[in-house]
């Protein structure tokens, strides 16, 4: 249960969103985004602790942490660089952006650098189309990215 | 033709333009102020007139929208507003430039919208990537409840609003209202069979209207301005598209951006003037999102029917016609969310096809088979075209596997996909064949 717990104002936190809604079920998507801001990832422990919180079974929590693709059901690095290939950006040169990161970093999408810094990822299109090549480096997005831009991005987050 | 607006725009350049200052400045919370003292049926008739047609896609009118509302509303039966800020759809980038600059609107819009829908509480689901959208809103919530313009006595007034932002998980299928719906009360981001709408069952298994962000956010503009007059702002007001609104355009452009201007706009527009012309020689442009056929340069209006809403435009190019959601059904294709992807001819369809088909595949939820077994059939063709293994029989296949996704869905992305690959089909055949026969040879194997 400990390893589990939150720190003070990320409860705080939890309880204000459970005070939006008409009931505590539809808290469950914010809630899970908290423990994972805590955590890094969705353990199974966590989906127990979120099911009794919220008064729904693990197996709703199971089936919603599975559906959306933000939900990590494994660590990750400490950081998740997220670059997004689809039309905008691909016409713009999200494949060179990938492919540098890809380089740079020795790892593919999917995967996390050995010293577990840095998880690599593709993202579908994040709203961002008109200032691509773009990527999201955990809550932050990069736009209008030259290569040398990825470059001093990713030497500061191999620093952290 | 192209007359720029700033009514939703006019603070984006100013450093601290998000903020309630600059927004009272200009008149903000003036038009709830007066809302909530309207009859009801006033403010829902004005709403109408304006001839706002939602802006996330599907292009409903708004005012008739609300007016589906049970009513009055039953205690026991509380009514929700939501409003969809998922902003999914590839080339779509403008709701969230209105987040992150103009959050007010929006506040101002949820309170007029809460009251003209009969609802106290409003919930805004943001798709979860947008960190700074959600910043501003909050930020705007906090500015607005602080001055008493939300909460137990709106200015002043015994009419109860509470506006919440709520956050997706990474799923554009949640953009789907009914998804969306779903999502909100925590669950899977499936969409649900219809009927029952959400007018009747929504939010909580309560009545509900679900309205894009940029429809709630110009509502305080239709107030002020008075709904015939802003309906008339528009060239195709004639044909009840009132307006203005945001035109985005993305890709093989000079100045890719989002840009306001009254409903009227043609592509050439919007790509040559507002997007500061074409990088390159113009192929071909998407014209509201990736769910929108694509339209080539080339393209000529074919509609000799003198009732066709585009038949001025007859024998024209398809870059001359007025974006509307009427005038670009007309033409084959949709208006979407009026956000537009640019591709000049260094681009190969092909790859362009391909990078759209992937998308799909990738974001089917999964609960109908011709929609989740078609756009994954669909993909791995255009995978093996790709490669250079492709045949013409799977060409001709591809067609079959979009017709039979066609009609056959819970919800419109199976349409939405679809009708992208048919339009591939049909504007590029000769060039998908070129590349089968060659091997990819034929290609530019380009996309930049
Ligand atoms: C697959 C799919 C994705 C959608 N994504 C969005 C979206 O991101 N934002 C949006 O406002 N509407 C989206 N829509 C349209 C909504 O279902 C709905 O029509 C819209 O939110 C209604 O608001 P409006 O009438 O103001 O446009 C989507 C529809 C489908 C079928
Ligand atoms: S059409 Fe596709 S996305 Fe829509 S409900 Fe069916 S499987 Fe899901
Ligand atoms: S295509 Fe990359 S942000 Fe839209």
């Amino acid at each position: 249960m400990s390893q589990i717990a939150l720190r003070p104002e990320r409860e705080r936190q939890v309880e204000q969103i459970l005070s939006r809604y008409p009931n505590r079920q539809a808290a469950l998507i914010p809630v899970l985004h908290v423990y994972q801001d805590e955590h890094g990832w969705i353990s199974e422990e966590i989906m127990q602790v979120v099911a009794e919180r919220l008064g729904v079974s693990s197996a709703h929590v199971k089936g919603v942490v599975t559906f959306y693709t933000l939900f990590n059901q494994h660590p990750v690095g400490k950081h998740q660089v997220w670059v997004c290939r689809t039309l905008s950006c691909a016409l713009r040169g999200a494949e060179s952006v990938l492919s540098h990161c890809e380089k740079r970093l020795g790892i593919h999408p999917g995967e996390t650098t050995k010293d577990g810094k840095i998880t690599l990822r593709t993202a579908e299109c994040l709203a961002a189309c008109g200032q691509g090549p773009m990527m999201q480096v955990d809550k932050t997005y990069h736009e209008n990215l030259t290569l040398a831009d990825v470059d001093r991005i990713l030497d500061e987050l191999q620093r952290s | 033709m192209l007359r720029p607006t700033n009514y939703l725009t006019k603070n984006y350049g100013l450093p601290d333009g998000h903020k309630l200052p600059a927004y009272e400045k200009e008149g903000g919370y003036e038009q709830a102020r007066r809302a909530l003292r309207m009859p009801r049926e006033a403010l829902v008739d004005d709403m109408k007139a304006a001839n706002l047609r939602g802006r996330g896609g599907a292009g409903f009118a708004m005012g008739v929208k609300w007016s589906f509302m049970p009513w009055p509303p039953k205690p026991e039966r509380p009514h929700y507003l939501v409003i969809n800020a998922d902003e999914g759809e590839p080339g779509t980038f403008k709701d969230r430039t209105l987040m992150e600059k103009n959050p007010h609107a929006i506040v101002e819009g949820c309170i007029i919208g809460c009251f003209g829908i009969g609802a106290h509480a409003a919930y805004i689901y943001v798709r979860d990537e947008l960190h700074l959208s959600k910043e501003r809103l909050w930020g705007a919530i906090e500015e607005a409840k602080a001055k008493g313009y939300l909460g137990a006595k709106p200015f002043g007034l015994d009419y109860p609003v509470e506006v919440y932002v709520h956050t997706g998980a990474g799923a554009y299928i949640c953009g789907e209202e009914t998804a969306l719906l779903n999502s909100l009360e925590g669950k899977r981001g499936e969409p649900r069979l219809k009927p029952p709408f959400p007018a009747q069952v929504g939010a909580f298994g309560m009545p509900s209207t679900v309205n894009n962000l940029e429809t709630i956010a110009a509502v305080p503009t239709v107030l002020a301005m008075g709904g015939d007059a802003f309906s008339k702002l528009s060239d195709l007001h004639n044909l009840r598209d009132g307006g203005c609104r945001l035109y985005g355009v993305s890709g093989h452009v000079k100045k890719p951006g989002v840009f306001e201007a009254c409903v009227g706009v043609t592509l050439r527009d919007l790509i040559y003037e507002l997007g500061g012309g074409v990088d390159g020689e113009l192929l071909a442009v998407i014209p509201g999102g990736s769910s929108c056929p694509i339209l080539r340069a080339d393209e000529l209006v074919n509609a000799p029917d003198p009732k066709s809403p585009i038949h001025p435009w007859h024998g024209k190019s398809v870059l001359d016609v007025p974006m509307g959601v009427d005038t670009f059904r007309a033409l084959g294709t949709m208006l979407g969310t009026c956000c537009a992807i640019v591709l000049s001819d260094r681009v190969d369809p092909v790859l362009a096809f391909h990078n759209l088909m992937r998308f799909y595949r990738h974001e089917s939820c999964g609960q109908c088979t011709p929609c989740r077994e078609g756009s994954a059939w669909i993909f791995r063709i255009l995978d093996r075209i790709v490669a250079g293994e492709g045949t013409l029989e799977e060409l001709d296949q591809l067609h079959e596997i979009a017709d039979n996704i066609m009609g056959n869905t819970i919800c419109a992305f199976g349409e939405g996909t679809a009708m992208p690959a048919l339009g591939f089909l049909r504007k590029f055949r000769p060039e998908l064949e070129d590349f089968v026969r060659t091997g990819g040879k034929s290609s530019t194997r380009r996309l930049t």
